[in-house]
């Protein structure tokens, strides 16, 4: 089987070290993450993990099977690229100097998209969202004229179809008010 | 001090009123357990957990608590006690070394689905993360050895954490849960009041058999032509020995036992062809790769179950009845998924099957039988040429004298292969051995555990002079509370399943594992325990009814064959088509 990028989105209750028996599932199985990123959902006390990870599907079925096997996991599921509308954030220090040199950054910041978060005597902080090998263009010509700092955030994904947690969540409780 | 506090619920009715009772944290942990029905805790006090040894200082008449020597004597204990009870075990250690010391047990019990509530004592919660005395990060250690565990750093969080352990500890597939509990937690006094509960939102333990998936393992099974199944624990665990034996009476399909399948069906049955697995029976191991339908039951194909997995029942389409959603496919593809326990779906699906029978299936079993009695049994049967016993032999007479009633508790290695092999299952829940995990040292405390449980059974334990050396320091909790373990040590002077991987796979180059043993009579009798030791075969019969007259805990020693070879086998990495008979 061919190894392929998948995002994961796990959604949990929130509890403290749930993270920890989130990666090392990962980690026992000597599959590397790739990109993490927690954070509240749209549902109030329901957290979701975006998790990017490159293996075969039958490795992701498994994980995601040992993830629900967590008592605090609602739910896994996993996604090949083309069913998800994703995003990652990337932060770029560059000195303030080369900028006044020229119009060539202008430019550069038009071409790619980005925008200006700050601007200081030595430095200027951009930004830009995109997909990772977006970011990494721009990250490639920065580099050419110099550059303090770089970091790109985790992976952040929307589902294509439909959000399918929230009618789970719905046949859960009405589980519950049969039980 | 007790009152009453009413709770007014969002329209202004009031609820019945919830009894609340001031009291310590220390004092709710055993209120909770008391709630639940728990009425022994295995543990071993020290600092962190002082407050809760102190709460339990006024309730001894209520709950008994068992001193071992060790904390994972007393952690294999609580496994012992649940594996034949099938109740949560309880067990209970101080924070740092104590919690560490439950570890082994801990991954012990995951591994071979057993219920546990481990209760951990933690430092004051003012000084997490400053490298306290005796802190060590138990949550962080326990994760993926645990089914679930949580820390608890106030009193309020007790009752409902408990509730939440035994419901996950003994639900779905069972595995151990730890609690963790810091000092000022149990020191602390708040309004105590107890429900235990049934449902957690984000875990669903029980599934209900899918109307399809039976319907399409009744198809398979019905047009099959030769089925075999596969029992696994899963059948003792959700209690369905009863529907299982229906099942395959009706179906009139053979089966073989994982070892911890055992006693799931008297091996009397005639339909019961043996244990499966690297020592287990020629004939269910060799058909595994010939039958047409595989069925398995509670079981999660263990690389020792397997073999090569690549040439494991490629022929055979796969219904697979397994409670625990991310075994399915695991390791082998199913055909038909059946998730759900045991007895709803064997319940489900007797009504849809049809009455049947392979006589000449059987035949191919039957032949098997022969070839492994002939190069195999035969011989385990009989003392050697040097007139030396063969542990078989040492097992085959405990098993006759007990009527194959005894509970029987393995250490492991070379001993539990023939105890598992040799000892005539007729009862039911009475294989208490680590499967999972092999772990050494689990024999001797885990037996006390079983009979502590259910004194009124006989209960033997197997164990080998390597192991046993491990963890006899529990002879002194079988000597103190004058628990009736019959052990019987088969001692073959070495590291005996090692040994025989060096002699087969190694050149013969023993490294390390011959050992100096002890006289282990006179440690025995050091605690209190009396024994005998034995070396001639004449004595045998005599030796094992000696002991198993006595009344209380008894060791005997029975100095067995050298280097025997456990067969029939299957060398690790080769298909099980390949079992070797010598
Ligand atoms: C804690 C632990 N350490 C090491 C092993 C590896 N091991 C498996 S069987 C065995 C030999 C056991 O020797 P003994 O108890 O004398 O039993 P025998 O095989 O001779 O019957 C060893 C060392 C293990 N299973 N558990
Ligand atoms: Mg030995």
């Amino acid at each position: 089987m061919e190894n392929k990028e998948y995002t994961l989105s796990v959604f949990s209750e929130n509890k403290v070290g749930l993270l920890n028996r989130v990666v090392s599932i990962f980690t026992r199985r000597y599959v590397n993450i790739e990109s993490l990123n927690t954070s509240e959902s749209s549902m109030t006390d329901v957290y979701r993990y975006t998790i990017v990870v490159t293996t075969t599907e039958e490795m992701v079925k498994k994980l995601c099977a040992q993830l629900e096997k967590q008592i605090e996991v609602l739910k896994a599921f996993y996604y090949e690229n083309d069913e998800i509308v994703y995003q990652e954030i990337a932060l770029y220090k560059v000195p303030t100097a080369v900028f006044l040199e020229g119009n060539h950054v202008e430019k550069l910041i038009r071409a790619h998209n980005a925008r200006i978060l700050d601007i200081e005597k030595e430095y200027i902080v951009l930004e830009k969202t995109g997909h990772k090998s977006e970011t990494e263009a721009l990250l490639r010509e920065l580099e050419q004229i110099g550059i303090y700092e770089f970091v790109r955030s985790g992976r952040i994904s929307i589902t294509r179809p439909m959000e399918q947690l929230n009618n789970y969540l719905k046949t859960l409780e009405a589980h519950q008010n049969v039980n | 001090m007790k009152y009453y506090h009413k709770e007014e619920t969002a329209n202004g009715q009031a609820k019945s009123p919830v009894k609340t009772e001031y009291i310590s944290g220390a004092e709710a942990v055993l209120k909770c357990l008391l709630a639940e029905g728990v009425d022994t805790i295995f543990g071993y006090p020290g600092g962190a957990i002082m407050p809760v040894y102190d709460a339990l200082y006024d309730y001894q008449d209520q709950i008994n608590h068992i001193l071992p020597r060790h904390e994972q004597g007393a952690i294999h204990a609580a496994e012992g006690y649940a594996r034949v009870t099938r109740q949560t075990g309880v067990c209970m250690a101080t924070s740092g070394p104590g919690a560490l010391n439950l570890a082994t047990g801990i991954a012990d019990a995951i591994m071979d689905s057993v219920p546990l509530v481990c209760i951990t004592g933690q430092v004051f919660s003012h000084v997490l993360g400053s490298d306290a005395f005796q802190e060590t990060d138990v949550i962080g250690c326990t994760n993926s050895i645990s089914k679930w565990n949580c820390q608890i750093t106030r009193p309020e969080q007790i009752p409902e954490a408990f509730a939440k352990a035994f419901y996950i500890a003994n639900s779905g597939r069972p595995g151990p849960v730890v609690i963790d509990i810091t000092k000022d937690a149990q020191n602390g006094k708040f309004d105590f009041s107890y429900q235990s509960t049934k449902y957690i939102r984000s875990y669903h333990p029980l599934p209900k058999p899918k109307k399809d998936a039976i319907q399409n393992a009744a198809d398979l099974i019905n047009a099959a032509k030769k089925p075999f199944i596969l029992a696994g624990h899963g059948i003792q665990i959700a209690g369905a020995q009863e529907e299982f034996k229906t099942f395959v009476e009706k179906t009139g399909i053979p089966l073989g036992c994982t070892i911890h399948g055992l006693s799931s069906i008297p091996n009397s049955h005639p339909l019961h062809m043996g244990m499966l697995g690297m020592h287990g029976n020629y004939g269910p191991n060799i058909k595994t790769n010939e039958c047409d339908v595989l069925i398995a039951i509670g079981m999660r194909f263990d690389d020792r179950v397997t073999g090569k997995l690549s040439e494991y029942a490629t022929q055979a389409k796969v219904i697979h009845i397994e409670i625990d959603p991310s075994e399915i496919n695991k390791n082998v593809h199913a055909d038909v998924a059946v998730l759900a326990d045991a007895k709803d779906a064997l319940k489900a699906l007797i009504p849809l099957v049809k009455k049947k029978s392979y006589p000449e299936w059987y035949a191919e079993f039957a032949a098997c039988d022969k070839m492994e009695y002939e190069k195999v049994i035969q011989r385990d049967m009989q003392a050697n040429a040097k007139n030396e016993m063969r542990m078989g032999q040492v097992v085959k007479e405990v098993s006759d004298q007990t009527k194959g009633q005894a509970v029987v508790v393995t250490d492991v290695g070379q001993h539990q292969m023939v105890a598992a092999r040799y000892y005539n299952y007729l009862s039911t829940n009475q294989w208490v051995s680590s499967g999972g995990a092999g772990t050494m040292g689990y024999g001797l405390p885990a037996a006390f555990g079983a009979k502590y449980a259910q004194p009124e059974r006989e209960v033997v334990c197997f164990v080998g002079d390597g192991g046993f050396q491990m963890t006899l320091q529990e002879l002194g909790m079988c000597s103190q509370w004058n628990v009736g373990v019959k052990i019987v040590l088969l001692d073959n002077n070495y590291l005996g399943m090692v040994r025989q991987w060096q002699q087969l796979f190694f050149d013969r180059r023993y490294s390390s594992v011959e050992l100096q043993n002890p006289d282990f009579l006179k440690i025995a009798e050091g605690f209190g325990v009396k024994g005998r030791h034995i070396t001639d075969p004449k004595d045998l019969k005599e030796a094992v009814a000696e002991m198993l007259a006595f009344d209380g805990p008894y060791l005997l020693h029975v100095s067995v064959e050298k280097e025997e070879n456990i067969f029939p086998m299957v060398p690790s990495g080769c298909s099980i088509s390949d079992t070797r008979l010598e």
